[in-house]
C-alpha cells in the first residue's frame, strides 16, 4: 500500500511537484502555480529522504482550510504512495458535472400557469414595475386588499397576485438594501468630526480650526441571494415565488437568485431580463424538471462549491424560501447549513407552510436547518411576505 | 535548522507542539511568509506566536482584530493634538505656511500602531494579529498590502518600506471564513485539541509539582469530558486552570472528594448550560474512568 508511486515517464522534480498541484486542483483544492513554487522552495529545507517530512511541509502550503488540511494526507497518499489510489481519486473529482436527466420540463410549468389569463398574463407584472417604484408612502399592502391578502396563497392564483409579490419584494429588498457600516468615512454631515482633515485645512488659519469637517458611520449596501424551491412540494406556490424573487432581482444588480430541486441552478439573468415572454424562455431552456423531487443537502452543497466562495461576504442575506421536504439527506442540510453560516451572512428561511395552524416544523431538512437560521418565518400569504419588511429592516 | 531543532526549542520554551505545527512554522519561517493557525478557542494558537518571540529573542507586536477595526488604529495616526499645538506656536513667530506643514507632517508627530511599528524594528519581530476573523473584510483588504510587500504609504511622508520583515502569526477560530487571497498568502495549519500525551506532557511542563498520578487523571478526565456534548469545550488554558484549581483545594485523587471536583469544574466548564451538562454522576463516571 505505502510504496512510493511509479510514474511512467521520467520527469524533473519540478514537473512532478506542478502534476501534483494539478491532482489537489482536481481535487476542489485552490492551488496553483504559487503553490508550485513555494512547495518546490520549501523542499530546500527538509530532508527529502523523508517522506513524513514532505507531507508535512506540502500540507501547510497547499491546504487553506480546515477542510482541505483532513483530505490532504489521503490525496497525497495516492498521488506519492499508490499509483491505484489516484486515479479512483481522479474519477471521483467529477461530481460537479450537471445531471442531464434532471430538469426536464419548466416550459410545461410555465405554460400552465398561464392558462388562466388568456394570453397576456405576463404584463401585470411588467407594468407593475413602475408602479412600485412610484408608490411611496405607506408600507406594502393596501388597506383593501386586505382581505385577498390573507387567502393562502395556494388558492389564489391570479396575475394581479404575482404584480402583489413583486412589489412586496421591491419593498423588502429595499428594507434590507443597507446596513451600517461600523467604520467611518468622511461625510458632509456627522457625529464624528474628522481631526486629520480638520488639522490640514487649519495649517492655513494659523491653527484656528474654522471649518469642522466630519465624520460618519456610511450605509453599506447589502447583497441579497435569494435560494428558491421549486419542487413538486412547492409547486402550488413556485410561480408567486418567482415573481416575488425577480422583483427582488430586477431592482439591483448586484443580488442573486437560484432555484433548486434536485439541482441547483444560477437564474440571476434570466430573472434580470425586462422581456418577461423571454426570461420566461431563457428559464425554461435553462431548467427543466420543475416540480420534481427535492434534494436540499445536494443543492446547497452545490450553492457552497460553485458560488458561496464568490459571491457571499458578510454583507450577504440569504434567503431561502421552502417548505422544508426534501427527498435527501437531513445530515447534509445540517453540514451545508453550517458552512454556509460560516461565510458570515445572515440567513432567512421562509416557510410557506409555517403559516398554517398548528404547523411544526418536524420535517427532517428543515428540523437540521432550524438551529442555523437568523429567522424562520412564514410566507404563505402576501400579508406574511410584507410584514417581513419589519423583520428585516431589523436584521 | 531543521523542524525537528525547532520542535525541540518551543519545547525548552514550555510549548509542546505537535509535528504538524512544528513543520508548518519552520517552513513559514524559511519562506518568510506569513502563517495562519486556525483552531478552536484554547488550544494555545496565541502561545504560538508569544513562544516564538521568546525563542527568537525578539519584540512581540500585537493586534487584536475587532470588528470595525481601521487604518488608524491598525497602522499609523497623525497626534493631533501636538500638531494643533505646533501650528499655534509656530504662526506667532511668522513662519511659512508650507514651513508649518512639512514640519507637522513628519515622523515626529506620526503615531506608530502595531502594523507600521512592526516594519520599524531593527530585528525582525513577531507581528500577532490576533482573532483576524473578527475584523471585517475591509482590513483583510489592507492587511493584504501590507504582508505581501512589507510596505506602507502614508500620504504625506511617502511610502514607508520595512526595514526588516517580521515574522507573522495570524489566528481565527472560525467565527467566519476568510477570504482566499488571504489565506493564499500563508502558510496554513489546523490546531486540534492536543492528544493525551501532548496535554499530559503540556500538564508536565507547567505544574512539574503535580502528582504523576493526579496529572494522569486530570488529563483523562478532560479528554473525555471534550466527547461530551458541550458548548463550549475546556481548552489547554482551562485545563492548567483547573490543574491548579485542584491543586489549591488540596486534592491527591479526583474521585476522593465529590463535592470538592463538582465544584472545581467552575474552572472548566464556562457556560451555565455546560455545568448542567456534567451532573456530579456523570462526573464521578468520568473521574472514574480516567482514573
Amino acid at each position: 500500500m505505502a510504496s512510493v508511486t511509479r510514474f511512467p515517464t521520467r520527469a524533473s522534480t519540478a514537473e512532478r511537484m506542478g502534476d501534483f498541484t494539478r491532482h489537489l486542483r482536481h481535487n476542489g483544492f485552490r492551488v496553483g502555480v504559487q503553490e508550485t513554487e513555494m512547495g518546490l522552495h520549501s523542499l530546500e529545507s527538509i530532508d527529502l529522504q523523508d517522506t513524513q517530512d514532505v507531507r508535512m511541509a506540502l500540507k501547510a502550503i497547499c491546504c487553506a482550510d480546515t477542510h482541505s488540511f483532513e483530505r490532504f494526507d489521503d490525496l497525497f497518499n495516492a498521488f506519492w504512495l499508490n499509483r491505484s489510489v489516484m486515479r479512483t481519486q481522479h474519477e471521483k473529482s467529477d461530481i460537479r458535472k450537471p445531471d442531464p436527466s434532471s430538469f426536464t420540463n419548466l416550459s410545461k410549468f410555465m405554460s400552465q400557469q398561464d392558462t388562466g389569463s388568456t394570453g397576456d398574463a405576463e404584463t401585470p407584472g411588467n407594468d407593475n414595475d413602475g408602479e412600485a417604484d412610484s408608490d411611496g408612502e405607506g408600507k406594502l399592502v393596501a388597506t383593501e386588499v386586505v382581505n385577498n391578502n390573507r387567502t393562502d396563497m395556494r388558492q389564489f392564483l391570479l396575475p394581479e397576485d404575482r404584480a402583489l409579490a413583486e412589489r412586496a419584494a421591491h419593498r423588502i429588498a429595499a428594507a434590507i438594501r443597507y446596513r451600517r457600516s461600523r467604520r467611518r468615512k468622511a461625510a458632509r454631515k456627522g457625529a464624528m468630526i474628522d481631526l486629520r482633515r480638520i488639522i490640514r485645512r487649519s495649517v492655513g488659519t494659523g491653527g484656528e480650526p474654522m471649518q469642522l469637517l466630519r465624520r460618519r458611520r456610511p450605509d453599506r449596501p447589502v447583497h441579497l441571494v435569494s435560494i428558491l424551491d421549486v419542487s413538486g412540494s412547492m409547486t402550488l406556490y413556485a410561480r408567486v415565488f418567482l415573481a416575488f424573487i425577480r422583483g427582488l432581482t430586477d431592482v439591483d444588480q448586484r443580488s442573486d437568485a437560484f432555484v433548486f430541486h434536485t439541482n441547483l441552478m444560477c437564474v440571476s439573468d434570466a430573472l434580470r431580463d425586462n422581456d418577461t415572454l423571454r426570461a420566461v424562455n431563457r428559464l425554461s431552456m435553462m431548467a427543466q424538471g420543475f416540480g420534481g423531487g427535492t434534494r436540499i443537502g445536494h443543492c446547497l452543497q452545490q450553492f457552497n462549491q460553485q458560488y458561496a466562495h464568490r459571491i457571499l461576504g458578510r454583507r450577504s442575506v440569504v434567503l431561502i424560501l421552502s417548505d422544508g421536504y426534501d427527498t435527501g439527506n437531513a445530515e447534509l442540510v445540517s453540514a451545508e447549513m453550517a458552512r454556509l453560516r460560516r461565510k458570515g451572512c445572515k440567513i432567512i428561511w421562509l416557510n410557506p407552510l409555517l403559516g398554517w395552524k398548528d404547523y411544526e416544523p418536524v420535517a427532517a431538512s428543515m428540523a437540521a436547518a432550524l438551529p442555523h437560521l437568523d429567522r424562520f418565518a412564514p410566507c404563505n400569504t402576501l400579508e406574511s411576505l410584507a410584514a417581513l419588511e419589519w423583520e428585516l429592516e431589523r436584521l | 535548522m531543521t523542524w525537528t531543532n525547532l520542535k525541540l526549542q518551543l519545547a525548552d520554551a514550555g510549548y509542546v507542539a505537535s509535528n504538524e505545527l512544528a513543520m508548518a512554522i519552520h517552513i513559514a519561517l524559511q519562506l518568510e511568509r506569513p502563517i495562519l493557525l486556525e483552531g478552536d478557542a484554547g488550544v494555545g494558537k496565541t502561545q504560538v506566536a508569544k513562544t516564538l518571540a521568546e525563542i527568537r529573542k525578539t519584540e512581540l507586536i500585537r493586534l487584536q482584530c475587532y470588528e470595525g477595526l481601521d487604518a488608524p488604529a491598525a497602522i499609523y495616526e497623525w497626534n493631533y493634538q501636538r500638531q494643533l499645538l505646533s501650528i499655534r506656536a509656530s504662526a506667532d513667530s511668522g513662519v511659512a505656511a508650507d514651513a508649518i506643514e512639512s514640519r507637522i507632517f513628519s515622523r515626529e508627530f506620526l503615531l506608530e500602531r502595531p502594523l507600521l511599528r512592526a516594519i520599524q524594528q531593527d530585528m525582525p519581530p513577531v507581528l500577532l494579529i490576533d482573532e483576524i476573523d473578527r475584523a471585517d473584510e475591509e482590513f483583510e483588504a489592507f492587511l493584504l498590502e501590507v504582508l505581501s510587500d512589507f510596505q506602507i504609504t502614508i500620504p504625506e511622508l511617502g511610502t514607508i518600506a520595512a526595514t526588516s520583515k517580521p515574522i507573522v502569526v495570524l489566528t481565527a477560530n472560525g467565527t467566519r471564513d476568510l477570504s482566499d487571497a488571504l489565506r493564499r498568502r500563508c502558510i496554513y495549519t489546523h490546531v486540534p485539541y492536543p492528544d493525551r500525551a501532548t496535554e499530559l506532557a503540556i500538564l508536565n511542563a507547567k505544574w512539574p509539582d503535580l502528582p504523576t498520578h493526579l496529572a494522569g487523571q486530570i488529563v483523562g478526565f478532560v479528554q473525555s469530558i471534550r466527547k461530551e456534548d458541550l458548548e463550549k469545550k475546556p481548552g489547554i488554558a482551562e485545563t492548567l486552570d483547573w490543574a491548579a484549581a485542584l491543586a489549591g483545594l488540596g486534592l491527591n485523587d479526583l474521585t476522593d472528594d465529590p463535592v470538592a471536583l463538582q465544584a472545581s469544574l467552575v474552572a472548566l466548564l464556562k457556560t451555565e448550560a455546560d455545568q448542567a451538562a456534567i451532573p456530579t454522576a456523570v462526573a464521578q463516571r468520568l473521574a472514574g474512568v480516567a482514573g
